[in-house]
């Protein structure tokens, strides 16, 4: 586990993979507290885990599937109700600049 | 051609639509064809609070085509989280499989300059599609707003990404070629590449010819045609030797294809790299398909389009360019076995298939299944030519009102009475009259010209309107016509 | 006679015996919760139409239409993390303001199958991301026992409801502790079941791994009851466990008599508040009287669990809530140009101050080249904290500790630290991180009348063994007190 030390650079990266528009202040603290959290968590290194499998699922089940049966979908209306920006039974964005 | 200097490495990575009824993890119907945003539901529009659950089949398609593809089935294999922002993603992550993929270490045989070679499968997995983005305008560089419908978000796809083993654009599209004719055969893919339903991105790149480490590799996307594959993979080859000649430096990147310009262009925004923080699905449990289930599978494999092509060589003693033709698509070649089972004349099914059918289906061999002729009736109407009762001429006729109306050829041939004339009494008749009407060519054949029998002959057809049986005709003559 | 002041079952016979309509007894919590929740801030949004039409057709089978079901008439508090058809459901987050779900959780399904009305969605830390319920993207929920105290979180809202009886018992989710905690705050009963016991269909997912759905109510027995209404397989969550159902209220009065109980070492070290570490020995001693035998156990692993669980669930989180970003529901930040910094500000006005924190974290956990470090290490940390359970199951029947450690905390007094309100969850996180059930039950008050919680832990899907431990406690201490509101208003 590598020494907490988040830069600035690392704070605004994460905040760019995150998708979230962070002030100058807001980075500023994100990066101390996060350094506070991370060196809390630094006290992982001290355990031995050589050889433990990491646990994804508590549950030991598998094989979790549904038969290929059509069910009814929601009505458009429905599934529109809640946008911020609906056009016609469509979704509608701003300008994309990224592809 | 700067490209001879060096070897061309590519590899293909193919998303084929699945087959099923249902989308991968919801309930939604997963054809498509729909009116925007009428074929979702929380699920599959990533509303807060839902959770996904496996669809069986999707699971299955992959099993089989793993299998087809000589892939090994991992005993242990779960979904896991890519994560990245774009408004067609509902949850701005996708359901994929990451580390422990459904199928991997397959290969597929790919026949290119007249030698066959085995093309490494490295993993086949299974994941969710995304919606369709619109960009009003319809140009997305100058759109000032884009529309998302979510119809197709959801729907199972199945990837199956190459080893780095194939050396040419050619050799690439007769890869993809080959694939598309197994998934069809394999019921699980509709294979349309216009409509999307199987789409695919190559890695190109080029390295000194005996270098053993590969070149900078590219990622070619937005080629949805076969015809497309070959030009952009050529044109990029192209572009890279030219590079490389140059002494430039080539950068890893993704570059579109553009079929209007004939070029693959860069994707300059793609500059930020993508960090996808791929995680195990949480709201997924693994998959351990059971052996037995997989053996089930596997003996449920149909014929695949090289052993078919090969049998068809065997059983039916047909040229392997015929079988080839009859055997590329899965639809067609049950069309003739089915006829030749009817009827057993396999040559001549195979001639009526390859030319009449085939131009009444304007080439597109898929297009069979719709078509008003049957191979009942085809058996049927070549049986009627075997058996004398139409002439050739006279089928080539029937065969265009059965196209037309998809009535069997008896019920055409009676009501337009087309059969020969095999009635010798009253053929007799006609003859005599002929005789009676031509005492000039009666009089040739004296004087010993044969040939003019060949003149009465062509009065009897003309008097018979083509159906009277040619060899009657002939025997009927020459016993009237007094020897010179 | 107040009727908000009876339990589940006792509200059950009173409506059975027609000593009270539903729509009276409706009438009567949307007049107490119209009189106390201004000061309290226990919901979100009180959905009175509904509850009233629901009371009317639950009065049609209780004079004698159709059969009654088992939850017939019985007003609940919702947690707002769970899915409400046509009621607005935020998550406590600014960024689902106004967002009306159009479908039902499968827990409100079941509720509503059994009879129950839903009075409304309570408060609760944004996204359930918090330990007092002041991350409430609303406003904060006051502790009725004292009101300059936090009621706990996330679950504050739901807790603080029914320790006010402004509803006869809740639904609370538990992913770090959520349940518990507000449950051991404000003096009630508070169950995390076993992870896949219960549908998460429906619950807005924070950690999928961890999260679960859990009754909060005035006494044991209305725990078992709601448990056995919403418990059971569910084909829309694929980690829903298909194991029966037990009837839980069985058990209730066996008696602890011949179980063996597992005090861990590791729960009563430092930070232990003195106040609470007595009531819990206290508890422990009367369980001896009981019949039960006392044993001292180690889960040595206990002090990760905190940090192993401030990787896991932040990762899982920032998975999540990656799909609010403006396009198809919730807020949409204004005057935007282009795509990404349409939801660039979006996330950046609708998520508040700890939902960003820990969007970060987990994003930075995840990130190329910290996976394996951070994720993987406390995923394997997961499974040695799951075999310390196993060990010590092995020898006992249940484990017997503090549920937080220290008593209400006053209102602002650890948003300023967000590691020292981490801290709080240091009893309650190992058995999410291990997928067991765990109960708290009131045991008792600190000198300032605050009250205590006592923490069972059971082995996996034997929520049965905790609440047969839990009503015997019940019965041999002092009875249920209410707090004294009647100055509010
Ligand atoms: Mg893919
Ligand atoms: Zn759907």
């Amino acid at each position: 586990m590598p020494e907490p030390n988040i830069s600035l650079a690392q704070v605004e990266h994460v905040a760019r993979l995150a998708r979230l528009d962070l002030s100058p202040a807001e980075k500023q603290r994100m990066r101390s507290q996060l350094d506070a959290i991370l060196g809390y968590v630094a006290k992982l290194r001290a355990v031995d885990t050589t050889g433990v499998p990491p646990t994804a699922h508590v549950l030991p089940l598998v094989n979790v599937m549904r038969e290929d049966e059509v069910r009814p979908s929601y009505p458009a209306e429905a599934m529109l109700a809640n946008a911020p920006e609906p056009e016609g039974e469509l979704f509608r964005v701003p300008k994309i600049l990224e592809e | 051609m700067t490209a001879e200097s060096y070897e061309v490495v590519v590899g293909l990575e193919v998303h084929a639509q699945l087959l099923t009824r249902s989308k991968m993890f919801c309930g939604c119907a997963a054809g498509f064809g729909a009116v925007p945003n009428h074929q979702t539901c929380p699920v599959c529009q990533g509303m807060p609070g839902v959770l996904p659950v496996i669809n069986r089949r999707a699971v299955e398609f992959g099993i089989r085509t793993a299998r087809a593809l000589h892939c090994r089935i991992n005993a242990s294999c779960r979904f896991a989280r890519k994560h990245y922002f774009y408004p067609d993603m509902p949850k701005n992550y996708q359901i994929s499989q990451y580390e422990e993929p459904l199928a991997e270490d397959g290969w597929l045989e790919v026949d290119a300059d007249g030698m066959s070679r085995r093309v490494g499968i490295q993993r086949l997995h299974l994941e969710e599609d995304v919606g369709k983005l619109t960009h009003e305008g319809g140009i997305f560089e100058s759109a000032a707003a884009s529309l998302v419908d979510f119809n197709r978000a959801g729907v199972p796809l199945l990837e199956i990404v190459s080893r780095p083993d194939l050396r040419s654009p050619a050799e690439a599209a007769e890869y993809l070629r080959i694939l598309r004719a197994i998934l069809r055969y394999l019921g699980v893919c509709d294979g349309n590449m216009e409509e999307g339903s199987l789409r695919c991105d190559a890695n190109v790149s080029l390295r000194p010819l005996g270098a053993s480490e590969l070149g900078t590799k590219v990622e070619i996307k937005n080629m949805n045609s076969f015809r497309h594959v070959r030009a952009a993979l050529e044109y990029e080859v192209e572009r890279q030797a030219r590079a490389l000649d140059q002494r430039e430096r080539l950068v890893q990147e993704t570059r579109l294809w553009n079929p209007d310009k004939g070029q693959t262009l860069s994707m300059r925004s793609k500059e930020f790299a993508h960090d996808y923080r791929y995680f195990p699905e949480p709201d997924l449990m693994p998959l351990e398909p059971a052996p037995g289930w997989v053996a089930a599978i596997e003996a449920a494999l149909p014929e695949l389009p090289r052993a078919r092509r090969r049998r068809f060589v065997e059983q039916y003693g047909l040229p392997p360019y015929d079988a080839d033709l009859l055997t590329a698509d899965r639809a067609l070649a049950d069309f003739y076995e089915e006829a030749v089972r009817l009827h057993p004349n396999p040559k001549a099914l195979a001639n009526w298939v390859m030319s009449e059918l085939l131009r009444e289906l304007a080439s597109d061999a898929a297009a069979v299944a719709a078509s008003p002729i049957r191979p009942a009736h085809l058996a049927r109407l070549v049986a009627l030519v075997d058996d004398g009762t139409i002439s050739g001429k006279i089928a080539k006729d029937v065969f265009e009102r059965m196209a037309r109306s998809g009535e069997d050829p008896d019920t055409i041939v009676r009501r337009e009475g087309l059969t020969q004339v095999a009635d010798e009494g009253a053929l007799a008749a006609v003859v005599d009259q002929v005789i009676a009407a031509n005492p000039a060519a009666v009089a040739d054949y004296r004087k010993g010209k044969k040939q003019s029998v060949a003149f009465l002959v062509g009065q009897v057809m003309k008097a018979t309107q083509g159906k009277a049986h040619p060899q009657l005709v002939n025997r009927l003559l020459t016993q009237r016509l007094p020897p010179a | 006679m107040d009727w908000t002041g009876l339990t589940v079952h006792e509200t059950l016979a009173a409506l059975r015996r027609r000593a009270v309509t539903a729509p009276a007894l409706v009438e009567a919590y949307l007049a107490r919760i119209a009189a106390l929740d201004p000061t309290l801030g226990a919901y979100l949004h009180v959905s009175a139409d509904a509850a009233r039409a629901q009371a009317v057709a639950a009065d049609e089978r209780l004079r004698g239409g159709d059969p009654p079901r088992p939850l017939e008439g019985i007003p609940l508090a919702i947690k707002d993390v769970l899915c409400t058809r046509g009621v607005p459901t935020t998550c406590g987050s600014k960024i689902l303001a106004g967002f009306v779900p159009p479908y039902d959780a499968t827990v409100i399904v079941r509720l509503l199958a059994a009879g129950a009305i839903v009075l409304g969605k309570t408060n609760m830390d944004e996204f359930a991301m918090g330990s007092s319920t002041e991350n409430s993207g609303y406003h904060p929920t006051r502790n009725p026992w004292a009101l300059d105290r936090v009621p706990g979180g996330s679950s504050g809202g739901s807790a603080a409801a029914v320790a006010a009886d402004l509803a006869a018992a809740g639904l609370g989710t538990d992913t770090g502790g959520s349940v518990r905690q507000p449950a051991a705050l404000c003096g009630v009963v508070g169950l995390r079941p076993t992870y896949g016991r219960v549908s998460r269909y429906g619950l807005i997912a924070f950690a999928s791994s961890l999260d679960q759905i859990g009754p909060i109510t005035k006494d044991v027995r209305d725990a078992a009851l709601l448990l056995e209404a919403i418990a059971g397989h569910d084909p829309m969550d694929s980690t829903s466990a298909d194991s029966p159902v037990p009837d839980y209220q069985a058990g209730l009065d066996q008696g602890v008599h011949g179980l063996t109980l597992g005090i861990p070492d590791e729960y009563f070290g430092a930070g232990l508040d003195p106040e609470v570490e007595a009531a819990v020995r206290e508890a422990i001693a009367t369980l001896e009287r009981l019949g039960a035998r006392p044993r001292r156990v180690s889960l040595p692993h206990t002090e990760y669990g905190v940090a192993a669980y401030y990787i896991v669930a932040p990762a899982e989180a920032s998975s999540n809530l990656a799909r609010y970003d403006g396009v198809k529901y919730g807020h949409r930040a204004a005057g935007a140009k282009d795509l990404v910094g349409m939801t660039a500000r979006t996330r950046a006005e609708g998520f508040g101050a700890e939902v960003k924190r820990r969007i970060m974290l987990g994003t930075y956990a995840l990130s190329a080249g910290y996976y394996e470090a951070y994720y993987g290490t406390a995923q394997r940390v997961r499974t040695l904290i799951r075999r310390d359970f196993d060990r010590a199951f092995a020898e006992v029947d249940a484990l017997v500790g503090p549920t937080a450690p220290t008593p209400a905390f006053k209102l602002g007094e650890k948003t300023e630290d967000p590691l020292a309100m981490y801290l709080n969850d240091v009893f309650t996180i190992p058995a999410p991180l291990a997928g067991v059930p765990a109960l708290s039950v009131p045991c008792g008050f600190s000198a300032a009348g605050l009250p205590i919680g006592l923490q069972l832990t059971g082995r996996p899907f034997d929520e049965a063994t905790l609440f047969r431990i839990g009503a015997a406690y019940e019965r041999a201490s002092e009875p249920r007190r209410r707090p004294a509101l009647e100055g509010v208003r």
